[in-house]
């Protein structure tokens, strides 16, 4: 298959094709799911992680 | 080769590229709260292009690229474990439970996230201590891969040496500028160029060397010129597996593939990013960007890694395969491929977006270095959390022996020693703190001794496979043969068996063991770690 003679290299071969079209079905079927609400302690890490940045 | 006019146009338009970028992104993020507030989108293309960018260095492309050319096609296994567990797995499991279990906690390092789970000072700063020791070890793969690029580029002007240099000097002054604000766009970017660079590359090596078929056809016909050396450790072409139970094979499935392919999952650069994103749906939308972003890195580089034998040798000018063309550093082949084979143009810009993909991963392996020793192990742990008015100072200081010891590693390590300075790092990452990251994310039972526990057998059982039993490593430092006057504890096959495949399952099974028989965590600390915990909206 494919011109490579062991099923140990070509199936890796397709396994890579497949496992990235399951990442793009993946992505595109969830698309607009995991909206998270803003809770406080997202707006401590953010301001916590800028601050630490700022004073490297 | 050398074309400087040509260089300086190409370097004036891509500085000026990253520089409008690196403005754009810092005025848009510059207040980050607001960012949250209003909820306006880091487009998961961007988040996705920018977790890759951190992801794929140098080390991947030529270092593991080179790997291709010598172990064959095989190395695919270790492309289809970036996506699927360093893209998928990574992205779906532990990252949306890394941002939000890292939110609760207000953590900032990986060695944090670890130490606040599990209310443990010791956890944080032993992790803090791993990674500022070990961490040198990858950053070296890196800075070698760059260095052997620019290298390869200006044969006439630039040595090994001065290369190293080159590119050392070019990340200090990044690091010491702070790295580059809106840091995302211009990671967004080089993740673009990478792509569109290594498409490139690959349509150009099959059209040249006939098509798919064609090419494979021919790779698998050249069987017969693999060096006698390496047939007799179980070589058997390079659109072949070597020898089940081989030393190759050892090498190629338990170190390349296992170690690299598992240890990406428990990488404190990488982990943390997660905790940068607004919420789980530009984590689910980047899954599909960064799998496709993945394959057309390692993926190329792993396919064209093994072409390049047909491309050397069916070429009358050299006439060798590609490890003998390289003088047997397979750090080389990748570079000398791409200047033998693509238009001087096409060099220029790779070797540009190959330098900034390194820098990206060479900013935050540094950073994350620094905290590590100034944040985690110095103030969270020596100081027990007392102020320490110094954690900013002896982080920076932290960066400057880190670059100090990596050059020292750059210039001491031996040839082709990039895969397997990062499969150790990876490895030894793995091992060590896999088991309690994962119990941490997902066993509300795992308790502070099981994953102190599992560290220690992590760490120690790495370290006494590498000095003890696994011959490479083991007869390179010499410890076991100045203690016992043998080069290794044990026989076959364990010599040639990476220490992930024994001590990562011994290390989970203490985690487990060790957590069943010991003391819990307090309820209210396991209901602040997973407050918010499936508050998405799925619709």
């Amino acid at each position: 298959m494919l011109g490579i003679p062991d099923p140990g290299v070509w199936l890796a071969y397709v396994l890579c094709i497949v496992s990235v079209i399951i990442c793009l079905v993946y992505g595109a079927v969830n698309w607009n799911k995991g909206d998270e609400p803003v809770y406080p302690e997202d707006m401590k890490w953010v301001k916590d992680e800028s601050q630490s940045k700022e004073e490297l | 080769m050398e074309n400087i006019f040509l260089l300086t146009v190409i370097v004036v338009v891509y500085l000026f590229a990253i520089a409008s970028l690196g403005y754009y992104g810092y005025r848009k993020t510059k207040n980050a709260l607001d960012y949250m507030v209003a909820g306006r989108k880091a487009h998961p293309v961007v988040m996705a292009l920018s977790y890759g960018a951190t992801f794929i260095s140098t080390s991947a492309i030529v270092g593991f690229g080179g790997a291709a050319a010598l172990f064959g096609m095989g190395l695919l296994w270790l492309t289809f474990l970036n996506i699927f567990v360093g893209i998928f797995i990574a992205f779906v499991v532990f990252g949306k439970r890394t941002r939000k279990i890292g939110h609760n906690l207000d953590v900032h390092t990986f060695p944090e996230l670890l130490g606040r789970r599990f209310k443990s000072t010791f956890i944080q700063g032993f992790s803090g201590l791993i990674i500022f020791l070990f961490m040198p070890l990858y950053a070296a793969a890196v800075l070698i891969g760059a260095a052997r690029f620019i290298e390869a580029t200006f044969p006439n002007y630039i040595n090994y040496n001065v290369a190293v240099l080159i590119y050392t000097l070019i990340i200090c002054a990044y690091v010491l500028a702070g790295g580059l604000k809106g840091v995302m766009y211009t990671d967004a970017l080089q993740g673009t160029i990478m792509f569109v660079g290594m498409t490139i590359l690959l349509v150009f090596t099959y059209v040249r060397l006939g098509g798919v078929l064609v090419a494979h056809q021919a790779l698998t016909a050249i069987a017969d010129k693999v060096p006698a050396k390496l047939v007799a450790i179980g070589h058997l072409g390079w659109t072949q597996m070597p020898v089940p139970g081989s030393d190759l094979w050892w090498s190629l499935v338990s170190t390349i593939v296992m170690g690299v392919g598992i240890g990406v999952l428990a990488q404190p650069q990488l982990a943390v990013r997660f905790m940068t994103v607004k919420s789980s749906k530009e984590i689910n939308r980047g899954v599909g960007v960064g799998g496709l972003f993945i394959l057309a890195m390692t993926g190329v580089a792993f396919v064209v890694g093994a072409l390049t034998n047909v491309y050397f040798l069916n070429n009358p000018a050299f006439g060798k395969i590609s490890v003998a063309v390289a003088g047997g550093n397979i750090d080389k082949i990748i570079p000398a491929y791409i200047n033998a084979s693509m238009p001087t143009w096409f060099v220029y810009v790779f070797m540009l977006t190959l330098l900034s993909a390194a820098m990206s991963t060479s900013s935050s392996q540094f950073h994350t270095l620094g905290t590590a020793i100034g944040r985690d192990f110095i103030e969270k742990s020596l100081m027990a959390g007392k102020t320490f008015k110094y954690t900013v100072g002896v982080t920076r200081i932290g960066i400057l022996i880190g670059v100090v010891v990596t050059v020292i590693l750059g210039y001491h390590l031996p040839a082709g020693v990039i895969a397997v300075a990062t499969a150790i790092f990876f490895g030894l990452c793995a091992s060590a703190f896999l088991p309690s990251y994962t119990g941490a994310l997902f066993w509300k039972g795992m308790t502070r001794a099981g994953a102190v526990a599992s560290m220690a057998v992590g760490f120690l059982g790495t370290a006494f496979w590498l000095l003890f039993v696994h011959e490479k490593e083991a007869a390179a430092i010499g410890l076991c043969k100045f203690i016992f006057n043998k080069t290794t504890l044990t026989g076959q096959p364990w010599t040639v068996v990476d220490p992930i495949v024994v001590v990562l399952p011994v290390s989970f099974l203490t985690a487990i063991l060790v957590s069943l028989f010991t003391k819990k965590l307090p309820k209210d600390h396991l209901e602040m770690c997973f407050r918010h915990m499936g508050a998405e909206k799925n619709k």
